[in-house]
């Protein structure tokens, strides 16, 4: 077992290296920065010496390695821009990021299981058939057009929501959050439903996918012959068995939920590290962008790993003797 | 459809007379009211952004055609030269309906080459892994996984913003993030399909081995690519979209869909909704279209990949 984890370990690793690797040749490739940080009028001299402060005179690799070992000390160099520590700047956005991707997974639990529960309770009734063409929609639709449809509804036409920003954030523990107050809900609430959108639609199948299956096995044919209520074998019988994927499933797509964020936080200028992301390209500050998609990688990688580990613990089956992890 | 446990036999046919597969095959797809209006949609979608140069009321690229004194008018109003804007104009006073039909080409043309060259792609090193198994299989799995295991935008927004905008780097950017579904596919079934009989039948005819993978073997692999393939358009055409949205993908001088959305973003607020939604209603259609006839060629052609 021990052995498999320390396998996993370092392929993950590998994995990180190369993503690493991919990203600060790939990002460092694009135009020059000097160009847009020095003043136009300024002199060779004067480009070279903000170059060299910059540390963008010396070769690609050399900048590799001193990255790759700042790196693992927690730096990440500073923002061009910003001229502060770029990981400083995406910690302080990460909260608003994690807010809304929090929401957003919470409101795809709250209305998707039910509907899928329903939707695999009557899977050829009218509802039944209704929520699964939403859930299909909600797949196929491109979240930036769904946020776009969601503004112009209630902001422009009903005047509701408000259609930018976080609203006013009170304090928890020492980090600001917005699901505290009237004005922060009014302002998380499309976000959350746009970001959730992709996440309900997942949520719904599988939830009535694992109902279906689970209405004709024996143990729910039991409890009912038991007496039980139908309330009782649906809320308490099938649905504990039918959570263990669902759980799977919510934890895999945190990555991509943040990853999408970059998207909803676009359209809704919520001040998140998507936002900055987006940003931080336009204005060519490299060590940002690098910054965030190396904390974005190492979350992807990080995950796989704690669910393949978690997995071999759970069900040795998955654990292959000998062959490595990705034989079939 | 249940029954039907082997796909390369044919599907019992509800006729007893003989027909043509492509005939049986029109036949189960017509079946279904919506494939059939998805696929109408499409049709005239397609013929639209072909025929965009002759029948678009303006060339929106053409600078001498526009008007700045219609800039931001809305839906049905007429030019100051008498001519009706049917879906009002942008900023610029370019006619929506002319560059929505333009950008619904661009649109189109991003997604389906890059589905085909991925495909391709795909089916290649499908086919080596395949066949070759071994390392090359190892190897090429191995990155698939990698690949699949972060989220598609997240690989395209890293290549894009190391390449920059344009044609060419978004189509490219497409192709590396869609190749793996294919290969994995393509690798899957050719596995099964490699022990049947008329591989080995192939072989004790002693054809060629490049003989037997590409007129025996994938011919055979080509019913569940046509779905894949079929629903990946749409992922792609979607996926251009936002990352053109984005300011990512294409230069302000390709407008597809997505970037003239883009561009009327900023006036959503102010209550000029036609600059973004017309272009919007637009993928919309596209997407859904798209979606409809896939939805039906999986059960056509795959009754095990039902969802």
């Amino acid at each position: 077992m021990l052995a498999y984890a320390f396998r996993r370990l370092g392929q993950s690793l590998i994995v990180l290296a190369v993503m690493s690797l991919l990203v600060f040749v790939g990002v460092y490739a694009i135009g020059n920065p000097i160009e847009l940080l020095v003043n136009p009028e300024a002199d060779d001299a004067e480009r070279a010496r903000a170059a060299a402060a910059l540390g963008l005179d010396k070769p690609l690799w050399v900048q590799y390695a001193t990255f790759l070992v700042r790196a693992l000390h927690g730096d990440l160099g500073n923002s061009f821009v910003y001229n502060i520590p770029a990981i400083q700047l995406i910690l302080d956005r990460l909260p608003a990021t994690l807010e809304l991707a929090f929401a957003a997974t919470l409101v795809a639990i709250v209305v998707g299981i039910p509907l899928g529960l329903i939707a695999g309770l009557k899977p050829h009734s009218w509802v039944g058939r209704g929520i699964m063409a939403g859930s299909i929609l909600g797949f196929s639709l491109p979240t930036f057009w769904v946020g776009l449809v969601l503004i112009m509804v209630f902001s422009v036409q009903l005047g509701w929501l408000p259609p930018n920003g976080r609203g006013s954030t009170v304090a928890l523990l020492g980090v600001p959050v917005s699901f505290l107050t009237w004005d922060g809900l009014k302002h998380l609430a499309m976000p959350a439903l746009n970001l959730a959108l992709l996440r309900l639609a997942l949520m719904i199948r599988l939830t009535r996918a694992g109902t279906r299956e689970a209405v004709l096995q024996d143990y729910v044919k039991f409890a009912r012959a038991k007496g039980l209520p139908m309330r009782r074998v649906i809320g308490v019988h099938v649905l504990k068995n039918i959570m263990i994927p669902i759980v799977t499933v919510i934890g895999l797509e945190l990555g991509s939920v943040i990853a999408f964020a970059i998207v909803t936080e676009s359209i809704f200028a919520w001040p998140g590290t998507g936002k900055l992301l987006i940003d931080s390209i336009n204005q060519l500050d490299r060590p940002v962008v690098v910054a965030f998609l190396m904390v974005i990688v190492t979350m992807c990688v990080g995950i796989n790993f704690l669910v393949d580990v978690l997995y071999s613990l759970l069900d040795p089956r998955v654990r292959p003797g000998g062959a490595p992890a990705g034989a079939h | 459809m249940r029954a039907l446990a082997d796909p390369t036999l044919p599907a019992p046919a509800p006729a007893p007379r003989e027909r043509s597969p492509w005939r049986r095959f029109a036949a189960e797809f017509a079946s279904s009211r919506l494939a059939l209006l998805g696929l109408a949609l499409l049709a005239v979608l397609v013929l639209a952004a072909v025929a965009a140069p002759w029948i678009a009321p303006q060339d929106p690229f053409d600078l001498a055609q526009l008007d700045v004194l219609d800039s931001q008018l809305p839906p049905g109003s007429h030019s100051t030269a008498g001519k009706p804007y049917w879906l009002g104009t942008d900023d610029q006073g370019r006619d929506m309906l002319s560059a929505i039909l333009y950008g619904l080409r661009i649109s189109l043309v991003v997604g389906v080459s890059s589905t085909v060259a991925a495909l391709a792609l795909g089916i290649a090193l499908g086919l080596a892994a395949a066949y070759l198994g071994g390392w090359v299989d190892a190897v090429i799995m191995r990155v698939a996984d990698i690949q699949l295991s972060f989220p598609a935008i997240l690989i395209a927004l890293i290549l894009l913003a190391a390449w920059g905008q344009g044609v060419g780097k978004i189509i490219l950017a497409l192709i590396t993030v869609q190749w793996a579904y294919y290969a994995r596919t393509v690798r899957s079934v050719a596995m099964v399909e490699r022990q049947k009989e008329y591989v080995e039948a192939a072989r004790v005819l002693a054809l060629s081995q490049p003989r037997i993978v590409l007129r025996h073997l994938l011919p055979n692999c080509l019913p569940p690519l046509i779905v894949v393939a079929t629903v990946q358009v749409a992922h792609a055409i979607s996926l251009e979209a936002t990352l053109s949205f984005l300011g990512l993908g294409l230069p302000i001088t390709q407008p597809s869909l997505g970037l003239l959305i883009a561009n009327g973003f900023q006036y959503l607020l102010s209550g000029k909704y036609w600059i973004s939604f017309y272009p919007g209603v637009a993928l919309l259609l596209t997407i859904m279209a798209i979606n409809l006839v896939a939805d039906q060629l999986r059960d056509i052609l795959n009754p095990r990949l039902k969802r």
